[in-house]
């Protein structure tokens, strides 16, 4: 039985993996479906790191980017995070708007259409974690903040960091096909989060 | 000057000038510099955590909280010949990340962390000098132990000299 998340074993990484494969390819379809564009998601990788390591895999600390933060709650419990840089974000919304509007950075209007669609990929990772476990998850309002990804990780790494000094996260990149958009999804849920689910699936715990 | 010394996430070290300090992207983390100006030794305490005893029945690591990384650093400080009334403090971060409801856990976490290290430090009569905490921005913070400046860099702002 885990109490840490560095205690985890390959088989329960394994598991962790595939639920991250379920979850972000129904966001990346969704992601698709908004872009209408094709999306290439990554292989997930588990990630089990100390917290600098963390914030160092995002492209550093101070690396300016744009979050969206979403908490689930219910059955199970964690948190996504949706990030990507600035021009890819404004590059995003242009498509979607149908133009380019000369402005530098990120418009109020722009900013709100990022966090809708970090809610709109959040909301499908969960529910197909949902549909697969049969757990009943609720998910909060989208949240959004443009900083240092340092400053922005700092949420989930107290909320989750609490004990032991590693996080566990599940990454996945998506790559917009024909515009080269890149952008980045985290899922991180509690420890007994990732019992219940691993009991709900029939692994031995 | 050298190369600053890096301190991560719920660490901290001590040094003395002309070394300078540096923790980077402070969010809802705070960040306490704690300096004695007569042997210019100083240290910088990268805090994830108000409150430790919630968690006295695991191995803690005593860097993450305020309750145990600043009486430790202080202690530190003292057997490396700070004097009992020379050291004074200097914090930031705090910050609330993102605009969460009213009453939400997650947006009070840089508030306690804020309040937590100022009452660790009064309980150590340990005088803050200068603050820059709480609102809605990453940090990174730099130390000066040669002259005890605390200087804060954000994305958006300029950089400001405490």
């Amino acid at each position: 039985m885990f109490e840490n998340y560095d205690e985890l074993n390959e088989m329960q990484i394994d598991m962790l993996r595939e639920i991250g494969n379920i979850g972000a390819g129904n966001a990346a379809t969704a992601l698709a479906t908004i872009l209408d564009e094709k999306v290439d998601m990554s292989v997930p990788s588990v990630r089990i790191t100390g917290f600098d390591e963390a914030v160092a895999n995002l492209g550093g600390a101070e690396t300016m980017t744009v979050a969206v933060l979403v908490n689930f709650s219910g059955d199970a419990h964690g948190m996504i995070m949706f990030l990507l840089n600035v021009e890819d974000a404004k590059s995003i919304m242009d498509i979607l708007v149908g133009e380019d509007d000369g402005e530098e950075g990120l418009s109020e209007m722009k900013i709100s259409g990022i966090k809708e669609i970090g809610n709109i990929l959040a909301s499908s990772y969960v529910n197909a974690i949902s549909a697969l476990t049969g757990l009943t998850i609720e998910v909060s309002v989208p949240y959004v903040a443009i900083d240092m990804v340092g400053a922005l990780m700092s949420v989930p790494i107290i909320e989750f960091g609490a004990i032991g000094d590693k996080l566990m996260f599940i990454e996945e990149n998506f790559l917009g096909e024909t515009n080269d958009l890149k952008s980045n999804m985290i899922m991180f849920a509690e420890i007994n989060t990732l019992k219940t689910i691993m009991q709900k699936l029939g692994l031995e715990i | 000057m050298s190369q600053a010394i890096v301190i991560g996430i719920s660490d901290y070290k001590l040094a003395k000038g002309p070394e300078v300090l540096v923790t980077y992207a402070l969010g809802s983390c705070v960040g306490v510099c704690l300096y004695d100006k007569v042997t210019k030794l100083g240290g910088l305490s990268h805090i994830m955590l108000p409150d430790s005893t919630n968690f006295s029945n695991k191995d803690i690591n005593r860097k993450k909280f305020a309750d145990t990384a600043i009486v430790d650093l202080v202690d530190e400080m003292k057997r490396a010949g700070c004097g009992n009334n020379r050291i004074v403090a200097k914090i930031a971060g705090g910050a609330q990340m993102f605009e969460v409801q009213p009453g939400s856990k997650l947006g009070a976490i840089g508030e306690r962390n804020i309040l937590c290290v100022k009452q660790v430090l009064s309980q150590l009569r340990i005088p803050i000098l200068a603050e820059d905490t709480g609102l809605n921005f990453g940090r990174t913070q730099y130390f000066d132990l040669a002259t005890g400046v605390m200087k804060i860099q954000s994305l958006n702002r300029r950089i400001e000299e405490f």
